[in-house]
């Protein structure tokens, strides 16, 4: 069957209308909700502990040295949020492709005149646009700092940019996943066990010697997003979260073909 | 229109449908027949490019399934099994939707999508939620999506299953109207569907292609009676005459022979097993029993798994 690059129309509809279905069902705004809160909860958290630093450096100028709002509160902000999509992106990703599978609506979807890469293109790229609005909504909270303070501009773009890029490769790993089953909670309870093996693979690099130190420490995909948020754009990170993404995206692909055969 | 060619479908170690070849002309209401489990789901699979064939071809309007697809996708218009539906979209943006991933440019979605809704007698819930709406009405929404951006071909699978008398009705008359507009296939288990809707029947059992009729031919051989054929040596004045007599015997024929051993064809009427009885007068007539076969009983199986019959209300004519 015909598979490669699709055309745009093919990609635009499918998109519009997994937009649509994101904002018909109640996970959407369970996602946005939990993803709000609890990086509010952080975000506050972090300002109280800064403040508490920042009143004691005033007493003991010696602690104030490197005492920044950057440092001390957007970074590590970032870092929790990309704990928090770990557990979110999952649910964002379940239902692509399982739930249509389910209930019959994809060999509907795969009559239709257009390819399998359409199809998934359109569905990953709603699936970045809902990831997109929802880091957005947490702009909220950098916007609150910039009252108070002066944090820098620079590292917040980067770090959002990061946090996207990485957003991007658990969708392409979660609809691989939502791919193999019908069932949506199997295919996040997949995608979040393959996320978080993603994740402490850094810790093997703690454990093992050189050479495979390095490639667990490179494979690692949180790792990536520290030069993100401290304002560098890193070639190597670029290419990493990329590389993932397309190389589940194109597993994917595979994925839809195989089950084509099986019907 | 449409060509079938040796298409074999083999799931794991069963195979669904083997070797099938028909041909399907334009404009032409083809009706698939068969039982469940008998292949007809898997055979509109394969004809809508959902899932390629394990072996064999098939040709839409020229354009081949294996490497035309997207070609062939854009002559078909598809009502899977179960009619699948977005249930959180309305009937109208569920149809724009289609329209867009059938390419319609903008412009020409928003007549056609008009077109369907009132074609389909979906005027009314237009602006309703999919999900609310009844089960014709959902079936009426099936059919407008397959309809959608006009299709030179319609495959319908089972499009009346679960509905109610009057909804059946309502589906089978819209159907009704596109003959000699499109081509179209339909698979039921119902056999009077057939009959309704239907300019030739293709029956399938098991996989495999039983017998492909006409509606008319084909209730006669199956609904009215059942032929037994006998090869009798006796004097065949009298044995035409005996067994003409017999309870539930329609119709006695001599088919051939010569001397006093001929061959007899013995019509009987449709839920009787005249089988034993026959035997019995033959041989207690002091004729000789060659042969006691009853004819196509491979179509007599299929028959036994279909519905055959419908309450009144779906029967009689619109
Ligand atoms: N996806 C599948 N995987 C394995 N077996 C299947 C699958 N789909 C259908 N079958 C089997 O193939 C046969 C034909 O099924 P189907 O085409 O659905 O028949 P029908 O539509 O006439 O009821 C059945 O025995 C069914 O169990
Ligand atoms: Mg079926």
């Amino acid at each position: 069957m015909d598979i490669g690059l699709g055309g745009p129309m093919g990609i635009l509809a499918i998109f519009k209308k997994e937009m649509r279905v994101y904002f018909a069902s109640p996970i959407a705004y369970a996602v946005f909700t939990i993803f709000l809160v609890i990086s509010g909860f952080f975000f506050y958290t972090l300002l109280t502990y800064f403040s508490l630093i920042s009143a004691q450096a005033s007493m003991n100028p010696g602690l104030a040295t490197g005492l920044n709002v950057t440092d001390g509160i957007v970074r590590p902000l970032f870092g929790n949020m990309s704990v928090i999509l770990l557990f979110v992106m999952p649910l964002i990703t379940m239902r692509l492709f399982a739930e249509e599978r389910k209930q019959g609506t994809l060999e509907l979807l795969l009559t239709y005149p257009v390819r399998d890469a359409e199809v998934l293109l359109g569905k990953f790229l709603a699936a970045t646009a809902f990831s997109g609005l929802l880091l957005l909504t947490t702009a909220l909270y950098p916007l609150l700092l910039a009252l108070w303070s002066e944090p820098e501009l620079y590292p917040i773009l980067t770090g959002y940019l990061g946090l996207l890029l990485l957003a991007m490769a658990f969708i392409s790993l979660g609809l691989l996943c939502s791919s193999l089953t019908e069932n949506q909670i199997v295919a996040a309870t997949l995608a979040f066990g393959a996320l978080l093996l993603f994740w402490i693979i850094g810790w093997a690099a703690m454990l093992a010697e050189g050479d495979w130190a390095l490639l667990f420490r490179y494979l690692s995909i949180v790792d990536h997003l520290a030069s993100f948020t401290q304002g560098v754009i890193e070639t190597k990170d670029l290419v990493y979260y990329l590389g993932v993404t397309s190389f589940f995206l194109f597993a994917t692909l595979k994925s839809m073909e195989i089950r084509r055969w099986k019907g | 229109m449409i060509e079938v060619q040796g298409l074999t479908k083999v799931y794991g170690n069963k195979t669904a449908i083997d070797n099938l070849t028909f041909t399907v002309e334009q404009g032409e209401v083809v009706g698939f027949l068969g039982p469940n489990g008998a292949g007809k789901t898997t055979t509109m699979r394969v004809l809508s490019c959902f899932m390629p064939p394990s072996s064999g071809t098939a040709k839409v309007n020229g354009y081949d399934i294996h490497t035309q697809a997207l070609e062939v996708r854009r002559r078909i218009g598809y009502l899977p099994e179960h009619n699948p539906l977005y249930t959180d979209f309305t009937v109208t943006q569920y149809l724009n939707f289609v329209g867009e991933a059938k390419g319609l440019s903008r412009l020409s979605r928003r007549q056609k999508v008009g077109e369907v809704i009132e074609r389909c007698l979906l005027h009314d819930t237009r602006e309703w939620i999919i999900g609310r709406l009844s089960k014709g009405y959902r079936q009426r929404v099936g059919l407008a999506q397959a309809l959608l951006g006009d299709p030179p071909i319609l495959i319908l699978d089972e499009p009346t299953i679960g509905l109610d008398p009057k909804q059946i009705i309502e589906i089978r008359s819209l159907i009704q109207d596109m003959q000699g507009e499109r081509t179209v296939i339909l698979s039921t288990h119902i056999l009077p569907e057939v009959s309704m809707v239907c300019q030739r029947v293709i029956i399938i059992n098991g996989g495999r292609i039983v017998a492909v009729d006409t509606p008319e031919s084909l209730t006669h051989r199956l609904q009215r009676s059942t032929q037994v054929r006998l090869h009798i040596e006796g004097p065949p004045d009298q044995i035409t005459d005996r067994l003409r007599e017999m309870a539930g015997v329609l119709r006695v024929e001599t088919t051939d022979g010569a001397g006093a051993l001929h061959r007899y064809l013995v019509e009987t009427e449709k839920e009787r097993d005249l089988r034993q009885e026959l035997a019995r007068v033959v041989c207690g007539s002091g004729w000789g029993l060659l042969e006691l076969r009853p004819v196509d009983m491979s179509l007599e199986e299929v028959f036994i798994h279909l519905v055959t019959e419908e309450p009144d209300s779906v029967t009689v004519d619109r």
